[in-house]
């Protein structure tokens, strides 16, 4: 049972200097209570394709049916049955949250009583019982996300659409964040479409990962699978002395595919292997050479990224990637 | 029902947002009797002529006058909702998108009519002699142009691409709007071409119809003119409007 079914759907805008085409023809299908995660670029496509499956934007061709109904003769089907998280929220700054969540669940036809027993109910889940009182404006970043999809929640929709949902939070916010999503699927069974450009927030959250690049879908699995795609292992040594030396002897290794000298010695880069390291070692031992320390590292999703978009891909740091 | 159901819904939503801008209501309310008391005596003697007819004259131009400067700017209350994601939020949700324009513009009415009313008490205490039943359908003609008027600056607001042109815009269209209604003199005392410039707008023919109906004279052109003008216009404008909600950056 699929809770989205994208069939080559297109978004062209007219502009003064000829067509642009935001989104150039993605098709896809996300399964009943999945976590699909949108991963591209700033401009890649991910939030016209949203606000377009959301019933915000009207495709320029091609089809969609989201929750069991057709995006294009039953938009109003579509809204009943979907909660969306736009990327700058949707609260008004004056208004509190409890009013928010009670608004919102009388706009999906609940009665009085029952948007204000729902807005409870939300604000406990969501760990909001201090905030819900005060004007939405003075809640931080990540308190006002954690509203924000309270308010997509509010009618138990079967499909979350979540557009760049840690953007601009703090670490821990994020985690938390995080956390909250994971249980809503548990809990509810409900589908997760969410829009990243965090690598570390698919690799963490996703089942599955669409790659998305200039309109269009160029990649599409799960984490795991698209970092064992790539095969390769990153392996660093630190030395203090010889690094010219260790970096010819360990360059004729068959495994190695480049090595590169750094500050503090090497970083190579390795067909996956597990016994590499102590060749490595036995190598560098034979040749009199005593490494300070060697490190491997598993390809990040960083890499799948920009190996699949054509980009560079030794990639200083592992910081998440802000593109 | 689902329409009226959810126009309420999003009405008492935006009456409560009113109420928490005390301020804002406040400078509303004491606008229009800033005008009827730094204005209206300075008509009065202007027009000595005309006698205690002055305010006759003069009210029923000002209450268009409140219309436009209370309706018309409406839409600024729009932008920072539509800046903040809150419409966009409310449009995903499955209420009619009439019902999100008919909500807002209900607000506005509300607020029209406090302000009218406050006019009509100080003209009578300034010496407004009117006909009641002249006075209570010239409200109606105001309430009409206001639904005309809120529902044309929320397309407005949705349609500009950039919301700082939402101000000289609107000034720009209003301004005019304003000197060729006879709001402040009646356009009788024009030259043929202005006069002839003036025919194009929909407010005079409500001041010209107000006018004789605050005489007490209720068959006259004018009034009949005013009526189909002013009702045609807010089916018009609400027709647009409902549109431009429902599809706005589709």
């Amino acid at each position: 049972m699929h809770s989205v079914q994208v069939q080559d759907l297109t978004k062209t805008y007219k502009t003064k200097n000829g067509l642009v085409e935001a989104v150039a023809g993605v098709s896809f299908d996300v399964a009943q209570g999945e976590i699909v995660g949108f991963l591209g670029q700033n401009g890649a496509g991910k939030t016209t394709t949203l606000r377009m499956l959301t019933t915000l934007l009207k495709p320029t061709s091609g089809s969609a049916r989201v929750a069991g109904h057709d995006l294009s003769t039953d938009a109003q089907g579509v809204r009943r049955k979907i909660g969306y998280v736009a990327q700058s929220g949707g609260t008004s700054p004056a208004a509190s949250g409890r009013s928010e969540l009670v608004l919102q669940g009388r706009l999906y036809q609940m009665n009085q009583a029952d948007a204000v027993r729902r807005a409870d109910q939300l604000i406990q889940e969501f760990d909001l019982e201090d905030l819900a009182d005060r004007p939405t404006v003075t809640l931080s970043g990540g308190q006002r996300r954690r509203l924000d999809i309270a308010l997509g929640l509010t009618h138990r929709p079967d499909v979350l659409f979540l557009d760049e949902p840690s953007a601009a939070l703090d670490p821990q916010s994020r985690s938390l964040l995080w956390e909250h999503v994971r249980k809503v699927r548990e809990n509810y069974g409900t589908t997760v479409f969410l829009s990243t450009h965090y690598l570390d927030e698919a690799d963490a959250l996703c089942d599955r990962v669409l790659i998305i690049d200039k309109g269009r879908v160029v990649a599409e699995d799960s984490p795991e699978n698209l970092k064992a795609q790539l095969g390769y292992d990153i392996v660093t040594i630190e030395l203090a002395t010889d690094a010219d030396r260790a970096e010819a002897v360990l360059a004729q290794h068959p495994a190695v595919q480049e090595v590169k000298a750094q500050a503090q010695g090497l970083r190579l880069t390795v067909e996956h292997n597990d016994r590499v390291l102590l060749q490595f070692l036995r190598t560098l031992d034979e040749a009199g050479i005593e490494p300070l320390s060697i490190q491997v590292e598993r390809p990040t999703l960083d890499d799948v990224f920009l190996s699949i978009t054509n980009r560079s891909i030794n990639l200083p740091g592992q910081q998440p990637m802000n593109v | 029902m689902h329409t009226i159901r959810d126009a309420m819904i999003v009405f008492r939503d935006e009456v409560s947002a009113s109420l928490r801008n005390r301020v804002g209501i406040a400078i509303g309310l004491v606008q229009p009797c800033v005008y009827l008391f730094l204005f209206g005596p300075l008509l009065t003697k202007a027009l000595p002529s005309q006698g205690d007819n002055a305010w006759r004259m003069y009210i029923p131009g000002l209450l268009v006058q409140l219309a436009l400067f209370t309706t018309a700017y409406a839409g600024f209350n729009l932008i920072p909702d539509m800046r903040s994601g809150y419409l966009e939020r409310l449009r995903v949700t499955p209420a009619s998108r009439l019902a999100l324009l008919l909500g807002r513009v209900l607000r506005d009415l509300v607020l029209l009519t406090i302000q009218l009313l406050c006019i009509l008490a100080l003209g009578l205490a300034f010496g407004l002699r009117a006909s009641l039943p002249g006075v209570l359908a010239s409200a109606g003609y105001v309430l009409l142009l206001g639904i005309s008027l809120a529902s044309l600056s929320y397309m407005l607001a949705l349609r500009l691409p950039l919301e700082y042109l939402f101000a000289p815009v609107l000034n720009g269209i209003c301004l005019p709007l304003m000197l060729l209604s006879g709001i402040l003199l009646p356009m009788t005392f024009a030259p043929g071409w202005l006069r002839g410039i003036s025919d194009a707008n929909p407010l005079r023919y409500a001041v010209d119809a107000m006018r004789d109906l605050f005489d007490g004279r209720f068959s006259t052109q004018p009034v009949a003119i005013g009526a189909l003008v002013v009702m045609a216009l807010a089916a018009l404008s609400m027709r647009l409007s409902t549109r431009v909600f429902g599809q706005y950056n589709s």
